[in-house]
């Protein structure tokens, strides 16, 4: 009968659910643990092989015999390409969020929150296909060239010929990888000031934007670190996109020396070598190794994205529970 | 006191100013407004090349097809790669969705202790995580444990990446249920476990398909985790320890090649792949999330 199967049988059930649900629930903690037990153990040999040196050294030679890996070009890659990234998509971002937050109509406000979400569903691969065949072209004729004919010969970092694939487009991609993920953040925390906040500084005859100077900027802060932070650990992991325009350099070419070099960031490196390496060997272990590398650079980044993001919206969502 | 010609002194300085600040003001909107019109470019401009180079393509062959020998004039086509995606998408949606599930009803129903606060922190952490680590780690776990590629080990990543999305989703729908509804089913003595299955799971029941589908358009655009699993293949799917070929992977392998068929072939791909991908996000968006008025905390991105 209906009745006596909806009331669910014995309470035994219910604990046995419970402890299930636990379960389900703690599989995500111990993925994590298995992660770092995983990478550690795959990568143990290289760092029997190169110890410290693995971090600081920038050979990286697989022939056998002389074989010697150092993982230091493509861990600065990693950060010089976010860093442009983030210096490039931080203000569009904020300008964004700023536009949707404080000043776009209604009807605009959901339209292009929409469109800016459907920028972030794009897949990595097809921001990769793109940039090579399409957006290289334009940047390269029209911001690299400009760049190092005034200004190559005097300058370091835009020095050499510019070729489309290299350090400037992948961070250029990247910037517009990442705004997606940093303005929709920054625009909730945004619409979490307060009205009394902004109501405050019109009464005292403020412009819009010294509103948003005045009274949205200093309330919103942290949130808007931890919202770039965010932004810049998706950089940080960014694969296929990368891969595709940075050129691909190995060993000590690697180490970006001009914008419009070639260079290699952690994952990339992973991603084109990993075909290369054979089960075992320690070309393998070294590729792990820079996983590992990639992965506490990566739980750092997000641990403290996390920690100032969710402090910021949690206390909007209590204001507007009480 | 303040005499007439400096009150009038201060009401022309205040003019002055206004005019000033107004100006600024102008300004920072004009570049908000570029800021927008930056971002919003890159949009139009991939839509419109995807469609542009992949429309000409496009075939029943091309669409049904095994790729042909590389660089001889038999192009082929993809087949084996919309076949990949479509078992990969189910496969990890098997393991994913009812862990996923249960997780959330854990976190929304059992959790508000700091175990399901540290729960849920870490599951947001691994949402955001870079998705080559979790393709190294099934490469690791997985591959190298039963000795071959293949599609388990790429379901086995791909279901890691999807669980933070329906585990934060499933939570989300089900704290929007009223505790009233709750409440009626404890008042007629229904267990806890059968309140949940039977009246909380079908109250939140677009919400949790909403979470599901969204984290099916991620995992299907994922590339970096398949190059350790799945590896690629040109042959359609002939066991589940063999190596398999998917529709980001395949867009990645086209375009390194040299050939202009290979390129084109890739537009096509990536046509298709959009074509799924962003119907979906804009499916799910346009039934479920706008009666709700946004996606609240959690949203979606592709990444890998």
């Amino acid at each position: 009968m209906e009745t006596v199967k909806l009331k669910g049988g014995s309470p035994v059930y219910d604990k046995v659910f419970k402890i299930a649900s636990a379960i389900a629930a703690t599989y995500i903690l111990a993925i994590i643990v298995l992660i770092v037990f995983q990478l550690s153990s795959g990568s143990y040999l290289i760092w029997a092989h190169e110890g410290i040196s693995f971090l600081t050294g920038s050979d990286w030679n697989a022939v056998e015999g002389s074989e010697s890996y150092g993982a230091a070009p493509y861990i600065t890659g990693t950060f010089v390409t976010a860093g442009l990234a983030m210096i490039i998509g931080v203000p569009i971002s904020i300008g964004i969020a700023m536009f949707l937050s404080e000043l776009a109509p209604k009807f605009l406000r959901s339209a292009l929150s929409f469109v800016i979400e459907l920028l972030a569903a794009v897949p990595s691969v097809i921001y990769g296909l793109w940039g090579m065949f399409v957006f290289r072209d334009y940047l390269r004729d029209w911001i690299e060239t400009p760049l190092n004919n005034a200004f190559g010969n005097n300058v370091w970092f835009f020095s050499g010929t510019p070729f489309g694939l290299d350090i400037f487009t992948a961070s250029v991609v990247l910037a517009i990888m990442i705004i997606p993920t940093i303005a929709s953040i920054s625009r909730e925390i945004m619409i979490a000031v307060p009205n009394s906040q902004r109501e405050a500084a019109y009464m005292l005859g403020a412009t819009k934007w010294e509103v948003f100077k005045m009274a949205v900027i200093p309330y919103s802060k942290s949130g808007l670190v931890g919202a770039s932070i965010l932004g810049l650990g998706r950089a940080v992991g960014e694969t296929m996109a990368v891969t595709m325009l940075i050129g691909n350099a190995t060993g000590p070419q690697a180490f970006p020396t001009s914008l419009f070099g070639p260079g290699q960031t952690m994952s990339s490196i992973i991603a084109n070598e990993f075909a290369e390496a054979s089960q075992g060997s320690l070309h393998m272990a070294a590729l792990i190794g820079v996983g590992l590398i990639l992965f506490i650079v990566a739980i750092a980044i997000n641990i403290v994205a996390q920690l100032l993001v969710s402090r910021v919206i949690k206390a909007h969502q209590g204001a507007v529970l009480a | 006191m303040i005499t007439i010609e400096q009150r009038a002194e201060f009401r022309k300085h205040f003019r002055n100013n206004i005019q000033s600040r107004l100006v600024t003001d102008r300004i920072i909107k004009g570049i908000v407004f570029g800021c927008v019109a930056l971002a919003i470019i890159p949009l139009g401009s991939i839509l419109l090349e995807v469609i542009r180079n992949g429309a000409p393509v496009l075939s029943i062959d091309f669409l049904t097809q095994p790729p042909g020998a590389v660089g001889s004039d038999q192009p082929g086509g993809i087949g084996p790669a919309i076949q990949g995606t479509l078992l990969l998408i189910g496969m990890s949606s098997l393991v994913g969705v009812p862990i996923g599930v249960l997780g959330g009803i854990f976190l929304s129903e059992y959790g508000n202790n700091r175990f399901g606060h540290a729960i849920r922190f870490f599951n947001d952490v691994l949402a955001e995580f870079p998705t080559i680590v979790i393709g190294l780690f099934a490469f690791v776990v997985i591959v190298l444990t039963l000795g071959y590629f293949s599609i388990i080990a790429g379901m086995f990543a791909l279901s890691i990446i999807m669980l933070p999305i329906i585990t934060r989703t499933t939570e989300e729908s089900l704290k929007l249920v009223p505790v009233t509804y709750r409440e009626a089913g404890y008042a007629l003595g229904i267990k806890r476990w059968t309140v949940i299955f039977r009246i909380l799971l079908t109250s939140a029941k677009s919400g949790l398909i909403t979470g599901i589908m969204l984290s099916v358009a991620r995992i299907g655009g994922e590339t970096a985790p398949l190059i350790f699993t799945i590896l690629g293949s040109s042959d359609f799917f002939t066991g589940f320890d063999q190596p398999m070929d998917a529709l980001p992977l395949r867009i990645w392998r086209l375009s390194l090649l040299p050939y202009d068929t290979a390129t084109a072939q890739g537009w096509g791909a990536a046509l298709i792949l959009i074509l799924i991908v962003l119907s979906l996000n804009i499916g799910m968006r346009y039934l479920f999330l706008r009666k709700r008025g946004g996606g609240g905390r959690f949203r979606i991105t592709t990444g890998g």
